[in-house]
Formats: C-alpha cells, structure tokens, sequence
C-alpha cells in the first residue's frame, strides 16, 4: 500500500497566501494530475508534500505515517532534466541509492537492471551531454524512481520537449507505468497531457490557489491510440476548460 | 579531422611567426646594428644556452623544487579558505577584504621582509609563493562554488542529502573548470614567485643565477636563463592541462 494524503495543507510566502486548505489523495498505482495556471502555486504545494518546505497547517501523509516537513521519502522531478553533467548516466541515475548509503557497485547494479526497461541499454558510461532531449528526460525519470518506487511528484516533467518527442514520451510513459507501479502526481498545464496519462485530475484555480474541481477520467489503461481524437477526450476537456474558466470570471 | 588539420595549421603560423623572429633578429645583430653586448645573437643564446647547461639545470631543480612546494601549500591552503569561506558566511565577509588586500601588496616588497624574518633558506621563498598563488585558487573556487545550480541542491535535499553530500556532488564537481584555470595562473605565478624571491636574497636557482649574470654582463647567459624559464612556465601549464583532462573526463566527450 503506498497512499498519500495531504491534509489541509495552506502556506504562504511574506504574509501572502499561495495555497489554501489543500487536501488531495493518491492511491496505489494512480496517476493523479494537478492542473492550472502557472503562478498558481503548484510548485509550492510540490515542495510541502516532497518535505522541503514547512506548511503553515495541514499535514502530509505516506502510508499513514507523517512526513510532514521530512524530506527524502517522496520523489521529486523537475522540468529541467537536472542531470549532473560530470556523472555518467549510470551514476546519475544511482545518484539517490549512493545519497542513500549504498556502495557504489551496488548501487551502479540496482540501476542497471531497469536501463532496458527505460530505454536506456548502452547509455551506462556515456555522459548526459551525449544523449537526446527525451533520452535525459527518460533517465531522469529512472532517478526519480529508484529514489522512491512508492510515490513520485514530476512538476512539468515533459513541458521542455518538443511536440513530437512529447507525445513519444507520453506513449513511453504509460507503456512504462504499466510495468513499474508506481503511484504519481503529475503538475502540468497541459490539458490534453493530463487528460490523457492520469486517473484522476485535481484543477487548482484562483488566488490563493485551492481545489476547485475534482474530475475522475474513467477510460481504461492503456489508453487507444487515437483517444485524444474521441468525443470522450472533448467532453473531458469541455469539462475541464469550463472548470478553470468559472474560477477566472 | 578537420579541427585537427586546423590545429596544425594555426600552430604552423605561430611557428612561422618566432622563425620570422628569430632571423630578423639574427640578422640586426649580425649586420651590427646593435652592439653585440646588449644585446647577443639567438645563436650565441644558444651557445650559452648548451655551455651552461649543467649549471642551469642544477639551478632550476632549486627554483622548481620551491615551485613546487609554493604551488602545494598555495594551493592547499587556497582550497581550505575556499571552502570554510563557501560554508561560513561570516567567514567570507571577515576574510575576502583581508584576501584581496594580501594581493594588492608588490611582491618584491615583501620579498625582503620575508628574507629578514625567515632568512636566505628556503622557507622564505615558499612561503612568498604561497602567498601569490593561494589567491587565484580560492577566488576560483568560490566562484565555482557560488555558481552551484540552486535547483540541483532543492533536488539534493528532497533526496535527503546532507551538506556533504551536496558538497561532494554538486559543488565540487561543479568547480573543476574554474579550479584548474586558476591553477594555470598559480603554476605561472609560482616560477615567477621563486625567481623573484632568487633574486632577493639566495645561494641557489635560477634568480640567485640571474642576478649573477647580469652583474657581469655575460647577457647571452642572461637571455639564455630568461628561455628557460619560460619553458619551464609554459611546461608546468601544459601539465596542468593534462591533469585536468584527466580528472575531467566529461569535458572530452561533447
């Protein structure tokens, strides 16, 4: 069981409120979405729930136990691939088992075992300068999971690669998760991304930034090719575009 | 293939450039247009150069073995200010005036100080090396330090990695590049640092050899030690660039 909880979570910066009594969940193997505007606190929540930043009240859970303000049991990734350029990719990848305390053969080991899987087979000794845009964001996302297979945050993992890689990697993704398990909240503000790969899409509008909307995508996994060009897909993003609208006006 | 082509062409220039030098040079003294005792052929250099082989060689082991010690403890001493300055940061607002301060200070007046202090052995000479070269190594190093990406450490962090380790596999690393080009100019400074404190105050090396010459205007010989310890210079810079080859390895496969 890997279940997160935030709890009624606010924060704010220099006596301005970001985020206002946020309470999402993810459950085992979900894919859950946190949709809207940029600026509109999504990263902040990402930082309280990856245990970086305090929050003012609230709470986070991780299988019922409190990880309020305690970093390293739930994995982070950004949109810059963040790949240290001075390690092979095999020792970015074990980057979080060396943080860990792991031998570094052990370590290198354990990584290794997924490059095939992440498609990565022949990168272990080459440096991150010599791979492809969605070839780093592949590894990186290899990083994000051997860090925590229990619960990953990707802020806008995807939103620096061109259309076509983009909807590669999303194709990649989903063909991946259904091997690995893993259980996800995915910021984006890309409405058709997030119709397409999550289970559940949480929309966070307005100033403070709070839940407005809850929208549950009841189409199985994997997903048709061509879902993004079905009545089904459309009547979602109605759904959606009319949510974050109401919260504008 | 290409580049390399280009590489061989440019240095092809160069090479031409200093054989064009060196012949109008030869050329100016063999005509007589200056006279010989000011200044002396390339080939009399050259002369001298081999005839006082032996004798250069034993001074310049002297001057590069204080080089070399000068270079060690300036460097290691750059490196330890670097980083207690990078984790305290009291530290670096009390010390980096101090630093700077340290360099605006001629080196050839402080040469004789030190001479007095610590007297004509070898301790004086290094640690007047120390002093012009740890500058270099801990700005550099700051500066590397500083410039650390501040994403990569929240990452670290959410990772549950210590100061250490974020030292250890962020800032560190990330400083290579400018450590080693301040070590470039240390290395340089440092023969000229034992050269200059050879001059003031020694019984051995290159600058103790130097003021010899001069003081009997054998300027042949003078020419022939001012080559050598370019070559000397320039030797120790290529060094340093083949020791940050190595432990760069990232750097040779863009």
């Amino acid at each position: 069981m890997s279940d997160l909880i935030v709890e009624n979570v606010s924060k704010s910066f220099d006596g301005k409120k970001i985020i206002e009594d946020i309470s999402i969940e993810v459950h085992e193997n979900e894919l859950v979405s946190l949709l809207g505007v940029s600026g509109g606190g999504k990263t902040t929540l990402f930082n309280v729930i990856s245990g970086l930043l305090m929050p003012e009240s609230g709470h986070v859970y991780l299988d019922s136990e409190e990880i309020t303000g305690r970093p390293g049991s739930v994995s982070y990734m950004l949109q810059k691939d963040m790949l240290l350029p001075y390690r092979t990719v095999e020792d970015n990848v074990a980057l979080p088992l060396l943080i860990r305390g792991e031998k570094k053969k052990s370590a290198r080991e354990k990584a290794g075992a997924y490059f095939a899987e992440f498609g990565l087979e022949g990168t272990q000794k080459k440096y991150p300068s010599q791979l492809s845009g969605g070839m780093r964001q592949r590894a990186a996302l290899l990083r994000t999971y051997l860090f925590s297979d229990k619960m990953a945050l990707l802020d806008e993992p995807f939103s620096a690669l061109d259309t076509l890689t983009k909807s590669a990697m999303h194709r990649w993704y989903l063909k991946v998760m259904q091997q690995i398990h893993l259980s996800t909240i995915f910021i984006t503000h890309d409405i058709d991304e997030a119709i397409l790969l999550s289970d559940r899409i949480y929309i966070l509008a307005g100033k403070p930034g709070r839940i407005t909307k809850e929208i549950k995508i009841r189409e199985p996994k994997p997903r048709r090719e061509d879902f993004n060009l079905t009545e089904t897909f459309l009547s979602y993003k109605r759904e959606i575009l009319k949510a974050i609208q109401e919260k504008k006006s | 293939m290409k580049r390399k082509f280009q590489n061989i062409t440019s240095k092809l220039w160069s090479a031409a450039a200093v054989a064009v030098i060196l012949i109008v040079w030869q050329c100016v003294s063999m005509a007589g247009l200056v006279p010989n005792y000011m200044l002396p052929s390339p080939v009399e250099v050259a002369g001298a150069f081999a005839g006082e082989f032996p004798l250069l060689m034993q001074n310049a082991k002297v001057t590069l073995l204080e080089a070399f010690l000068g270079l060690f403890f300036g460097v290691a001493l750059g490196f330890v200010m670097a980083v207690l300055m990078d984790h305290f940061g009291r530290l670096y607002q009390a010390l980096y005036p101090i630093i700077v301060l340290t360099q605006t200070v001629p080196t050839v007046a402080i040469a004789p100080l030190l001479v007095l202090w610590f007297g004509y052995q070898m301790l004086p000479k290094v640690i007047l090396i120390v002093i012009v070269t740890f500058f270099p190594i801990t700005v550099g190093l700051l500066n590397g330090f500083r410039s650390a990406d501040r994403d990569m450490i929240v990452l670290m962090r959410s990772m549950g990695a210590g100061k250490f380790q974020i030292f250890k596999c962020i800032k560190l690393p990330g400083a290579m590049g400018q450590f080693f080009a301040s070590l470039r100019i240390s290395a340089s400074y440092a023969v000229v640092g034992a050269v200059i404190s050879e001059w003031l105050g020694g019984f051995e090396g290159l600058g103790v050899y130097m003021t010899r010459v001069k003081k009997a205007f054998s300027f042949d010989k003078m020419f022939a030690v001012i080559f050598l310890i370019s070559v000397i210079s320039l030797l120790l810079m290529k060094l340093v660039d083949v020791l940050q080859k190595k432990c760069m390895p990232w750097e040779n496969k863009k």
